[in-house]
């Protein structure tokens, strides 16, 4: 035994014996995670969140979180004695006084607009791969949580400096809060403490951004990744991976190292960003006054779309019985946002209750093999992406030369029309790769040579696939629908009897696929 | 001079020479051709008036009227004053090219000589806003950098952005970017109101004001990079489409390779 | 369907291909020597962040291209940082690919459902543990347990009330009165109508008290936009054409939509855009509103000129301005 082999041996014995530590220890040390460049997509937030947590704590030694009215009487020129909140002062401050505070202020800000988007591409992967399923529905759950908070932490976050753009937002916000039905206007007072914008509202959220969200989103994450590793990653399909079995490397040391490195990447990309991209540039925003705005104003990217939807709203009011409800404001701000984030939360369960699958599912799907799921994604995306497009309006109608009413009425119609076009264009488009799929498998691949028979056709020489990627086009299950009979076996009528309606005919939508090829057909046509 | 001869055959010459001697030339010719910016005398203001004349009846009676009268598809000219001229010639608005949306700045047709007398005639047929001398525009010394700032983002910054970028108004029409013009057309597009702009009067923003507004915009303008590329200074919408590019394409790549077999 | 027919087999997990670095010690050791550059590098990246850091000034700014005149301290501190910390990352993932073993490794997945017989125990010990609890039972425990845990959560609440104060009329009065000076902002000069020409427009406050102080909260409500157009471009009723005085008319500037300030005058289409989400208000029409989100016109102030020829209010906004509320009553 060395020296250092003995030095680690007390140590592990000294912790052993308080802990009982050897024997997860061990376990862990050699679980084994599949490896694939789609499985770090999550790893990009997770590791977003840490830069974030620690370059926010360099900035609260210097920011001051209030809205005190104080002179500026810094190095930056063109605001010298203006009256601004010390909130502003102080991130002045960072960016100009404090060496190493801009970069920071610019890695922090870079982090999570990277922490949001790496979010959304994760929750793609995991959506149309069909990792949400049976086990990992609660995993979902939690990370449309986490999606949430995470929009509302980063709008929280901008808003401390108090500048101009984000106070706009700011006034957004609270006119969105005044909007609710009976409760707005109360509601609207004790968050800013008064009239907008009153005193408190900057304190407030500070406790908010650095305290409370941050301990929801440790919590909610640690159970994220808790699930993740006891519940076992999921796997791409492919010859020798089925779905009693994890085939991929020990954490011990490949993983360690592999994703550990990538902490380091994720980290040094985004101090790279926050060295030679500029954003968030408040000095030149100004400090926030309501009777200011600047042309346009526009929140972050992942609020982008919240913002199109309320530009694209029709001027809808009501007034009953003395009483205003400002539908222009709900149906975009809360409504529809509301309906589709819950309705994603609540896609496993909608899912499962159309294909009555309640097996466990640990092989991903491939996206084509799972043509309405797919669709339905791709129609979703289309229509944030239209909001999102509606939200930059005015910057897209200066830079292409458009006109932002043109815009304004493409989302409008758009926002109806597109979604559901995206829907069919997708679903034909899995179907013909199904076929090509099925194609390759019995035919095998074209090889682009060209051979003349003895009677002078020409025919292209295909090679046979091999077996692996045979399987891996194969391996993919196809179930029927479900048979939901309207009368039981007694000829009884069944209870429910329009969702079972619905339920049969959407569990048939579901279930289009071309049939998969299978060795009997192989046998057919090595017979031709 | 020994020394010098020695390089008398050289091959560079023959080009150092060239542009030696266009230097010279050219230097000659526009310190001799130098106005001594002193007042003009009456029958220089007059003659200067014919040539604005002449020159209007070229090139602008044909929309805005043999009287400059106006017509459908041009306004009045009569009381717009020499410093609407002086802005919409000088930036070359004006002739129109492109009548679609929106006049927009372009190369000037006219030169300086051009304008001056165009100015003069217009400013003759009635009184209107008179272009400011450089006395008037020394906003080093009138202005103030902190409350044009102020100004600006009370009273510029919603049609034209915070940092002066310009910005969209209704049906196409836009705030055109502020960035690159001379001081003397700030001040006159604030006074005149061109096109979609509204007026700025004397009284509201007062000339010291005005001063202020341009010693904050040739700030900005001058101002370098402080926390790295700009972006162009439109805000977030750029921010997010540099993450979903450089940001996200960086660490898929990094991550594609990092999953890749090594060879 | 497919039960019947026989499917494709699964051919098993390939045959493992060996690295380079796995079979031939010089590609092992030039993988060595690039993991050690890498990890160099990133030495060399924080050499330049602490280098930085004490020695370039702050105002020091160096031309590159596509980041054009850029702070060099700033500049090269984070390129520093950055490099500092991935090239840690690439050299740790390239000594995991090419020299740490990439044999894949298959574990087997246990059922996470749990044996029948551990389940019939859960139940039991749960049912034994209510019944000792005695809950079905005694019902008055039930009940009194029921009332002092929901009174005990409504505590929060009302802890909570004095976040704020009660709107109030707060919402619908603003500092605008009968004889109100409008004043310049910035600036607080007060204001006749021969100030501005047709065509000019003005942003104005309510006048106060020398010396005092404005507050945000009394801005966000009292901002007003003074247009001036000429009288017979106006197409209003009698009554707000009464709130005008010669073509100059004035208008609430929060926006009646979500608040943001409506300063954005067109002068040739005498329209009034609010730049957050494009409503867009016609000013000949007592702002009504042409295009956009927007429900209500802005309201407009009634102005008139006072004993000395300066502008102010005839009374008080004859609606609440800025954004709606269920209040509101229309």
């Amino acid at each position: 035994m060395t020296a250092r082999e003995r030095i680690a041996g007390s140590v592990a014995n000294y912790v052993d014996e308080r802990t009982g530590a050897a024997k997860w220890m061990k376990k862990n040390l050699t679980k084994v995670f599949p490896d694939h460049w789609s499985f770090l997509l999550g790893e990009i937030a997770l590791y977003s969140f840490v830069i974030l947590l620690l370059s926010g704590t360099f900035l609260t030694f210097w920011f001051d979180p209030s809205q005190r009215e104080v002179i500026y009487d810094g190095s930056y020129e063109p605001l010298q004695g203006l009256e601004m909140s010390a909130a502003y002062a102080s991130t002045l401050d960072i960016s100009f006084e404090i060496r190493g505070g801009l970069l920071m202020r610019q890695i922090h800000h870079w982090a999570a607009l990277i922490f949001m988007a790496a979010i959304v591409v994760h929750l793609m992967r995991v959506y149309f791969t069909g990792a949400f399923r049976k086990p990992r529905e609660f995993n979902w759950i939690i990370g449309v949580g986490l999606l949430t908070l995470g929009i509302v932490e980063g709008f929280l976050g901008y808003s401390l400096p108090d500048d101009l753009l984000s106070g706009t937002g700011i006034r957004i916000a609270e006119a969105i809060v005044q909007a609710l039905p009976l409760v707005g206007s109360y509601l609207a007072f004790f968050a800013f403490g008064g009239a907008f914008p009153g005193e408190a509202f900057i304190p407030r959220i500070y406790t908010v951004h650095v305290l409370l969200l941050p301990g929801a989103f440790l919590a909610l994450i640690t159970v994220h990744l808790m699930l993740v590793w006891y519940q076992k990653h999921t796997q791409y399909p492919g010859p020798g991976r089925t779905e009693k079995n994890v085939v991929g490397y020990p954490l011990l040391p490949v993983y360690m190292a592999k994703a550990g490195g990538f902490f380091f990447i994720v980290f040094g990309v985004t101090a790279f960003l926050g060295a030679v991209a500029s954003i968030n540039p408040i000095w030149l925003y100004g400090p926030y006054t309501p009777a200011q705005v600047s042309a346009g104003s526009q929140p972050d990217w992942y609020m982008g779309w919240l913002d199109g939807l309320v530009r694209m709203a029709p001027p809808l009011e009501s007034y009953i019985f003395g009483y205003t409800i400002s539908w222009n404001i709900l149906i975009p701000g809360l409504i529809v946002p509301g309906i589709l984030f819950t309705g994603m939360a609540l896609y496993p369960f909608i899912e499962s209750w159309i294909t009555g699958d309640k097996r466990e599912h640990h092989i991903l799907d491939r996206p084509r093999n799972a043509p309405n799921r797919t669709a339905l994604g791709v129609m979703s995306l289309t229509f944030m992406m239209v909001a999102l497009i509606n939200g930059g309006n005015d910057i897209i109608a200066t830079t292409f030369d458009l006109t932002i009413n043109q815009i304004m009425w493409f989302s409008r119609i758009g926002i109806f029309v597109l979604p559901p076009l995206a829907f069919v264009i997708t679903k034909r488009l899995c179907l013909s790769l199904q076929r090509a799929d099925r194609d390759l498998v019995l035919h095998g691949r074209e090889t682009g040579r060209l051979v003349m028979m003895p009677h002078g056709e020409f025919v292209e020489v295909h090679e046979p696939i091999s077996p692996e990627k045979a399987w891996l086009l194969t391996q993919h299950e196809q179930n029927p629908p479900l048979a939901l009979e309207e009368n039981d076996l007694r000829g009884v009528r069944r209870p429910g009897v329009i969702k079972n309606k619905l339920r049969a005919r959407m569990s048939k939508a579901h279930a289009v696929a071309v049939p998969k090829a299978t060795a009997e057909d192989l046998k057919e046509i090595e017979h031709h | 001079m020994k020394r010098l001869s020695r390089f008398r055959r050289h091959r560079a010459v023959a080009p150092l020479l060239l542009v030696l001697a266009l230097f010279s030339i050219g230097t000659t010719f526009s310190v001799a051709g130098a106005s001594t910016g002193s007042p003009l005398t009456a029958a220089e203001k007059s003659a200067l008036i014919d040539e604005g004349q002449r020159i209007f009846l070229k090139g602008c009676s044909s929309c805005h009227g043999l009287n400059a009268e106006g017509a459908a598809i041009a306004p009045s000219l009569i009381g717009v004053g020499a410093a609407s001229v002086d802005f919409q010639v000088a930036t070359g608005r004006m002739p129109v090219a492109d009548m679609s949306q929106q006049i927009a700045r372009k190369d000037p047709v006219y030169n300086e000589k051009e304008v001056e007398a165009l100015a003069a005639y217009v400013s003759s047929l009635a009184p209107g806003p008179g272009i400011p001398g450089e006395e008037h525009l020394n906003y080093e010394r009138d202005g103030s950098t902190a409350e044009g700032g102020e100004l600006f983002r009370t009273n510029c910054a919603m049609c034209h952005n915070f940092a002066g970028q310009g910005g969209a108004l209704t049906q196409g029409k836009y705030a055109p970017t502020v960035m690159g013009v001379t001081p003397r057309h700030i001040y006159e597009a604030m006074v005149t109101g061109p096109q979609s702009m509204p007026v700025f009067s004397d009284k509201t923003i007062t000339p010291e004001e005005k001063l202020s507004i341009i010693k904050w915009i040739k700030a900005a303008e001058n101002e370098p990079q402080l926390g790295g590329a700009a972006l162009g200074r439109v805000g977030p919408v750029t921010e997010g489409l540099l993450v979903w590019t450089l940001g996200l394409g960086m660490l898929v790549g990094v991550a594609v390779w990092l999953a890749m077999k090594a060879r | 369907m497919s039960n019947e027919i026989e499917a494709i087999k699964d051919p098993g997990l390939p045959a493992h291909v060996h690295r380079r670095a796995d079979t031939d010690p010089k590609a092992a050791k030039k993988a060595e020597r690039q993991v050690a550059i890498l990890f160099l590098l990133s030495s060399l990246g924080t050499i330049t962040l602490i280098g930085a850091y004490i020695f370039i000034p702050q105002d020091v700014f160096i031309f590159f291209p596509v980041l054009g005149n850029t702070n060099a301290h700033q500049l090269f501190l984070g390129l520093g940082m950055a490099a500092s910390l991935f090239f840690i990352g690439m050299g740790a993932i390239h000594w995991a690919k090419t020299l740490m073993p990439d044999e894949e490794v298959v574990i087997q997945r246990h059922e996470f459902r749990s044996p029948d017989e551990d389940r019939a125990d859960f139940v039991r010990t749960a049912k034994e543990g209510a019944a000792a609890a005695g809950l079905g039972r005694r019902s008055l425990i039930k009940r009194s347990l029921g009332l002092s845990l929901g009174l005990a959560g409504l505590s929060p609440l009302i802890l909570l009330r004095d976040l704020g104060p009660l709107p109030g009329d707060s919402l619908t009065k603003t500092s605008w009165k009968a004889g109100t000076r409008l004043v310049t902002d910035p600036g607080d000069r007060p204001i006749r109508p021969e100030d501005m020409e047709v065509g000019a427009v003005a942003q104005t406050l309510p006048e106060i008290a020398p010396g005092a102080h404005r507050k945000l909260s009394d801005i966000a409500k009292d901002a007003v936009l003074l247009i001036r157009l000429r009288p017979e471009e106006f197409n209003l009723d009698a009554e707000r054409l009464s709130w005008t005085h010669e073509g100059i008319i004035a208008f609430s500037k929060i926006c009646s939509h979500m608040g943001c300030a409506v300063a954005l005058y067109e002068q040739q289409t005498k329209h009034l855009l609010c730049p957050c989400h494009q409503s867009t208000f016609d000013v000949t029409r007592a702002a009504k509103v042409i295009f956009g989100p927007s429900a209500r016109p802005l309201p407009q102030l009634a102005i008139k000129v006072d004993s000395e020829g300066y502008l102010v209010a005839q009374s008080p906004f004859n609606e609440p301005v800025g954004p709606s509320f269920w209040e509101r009553s229309s």
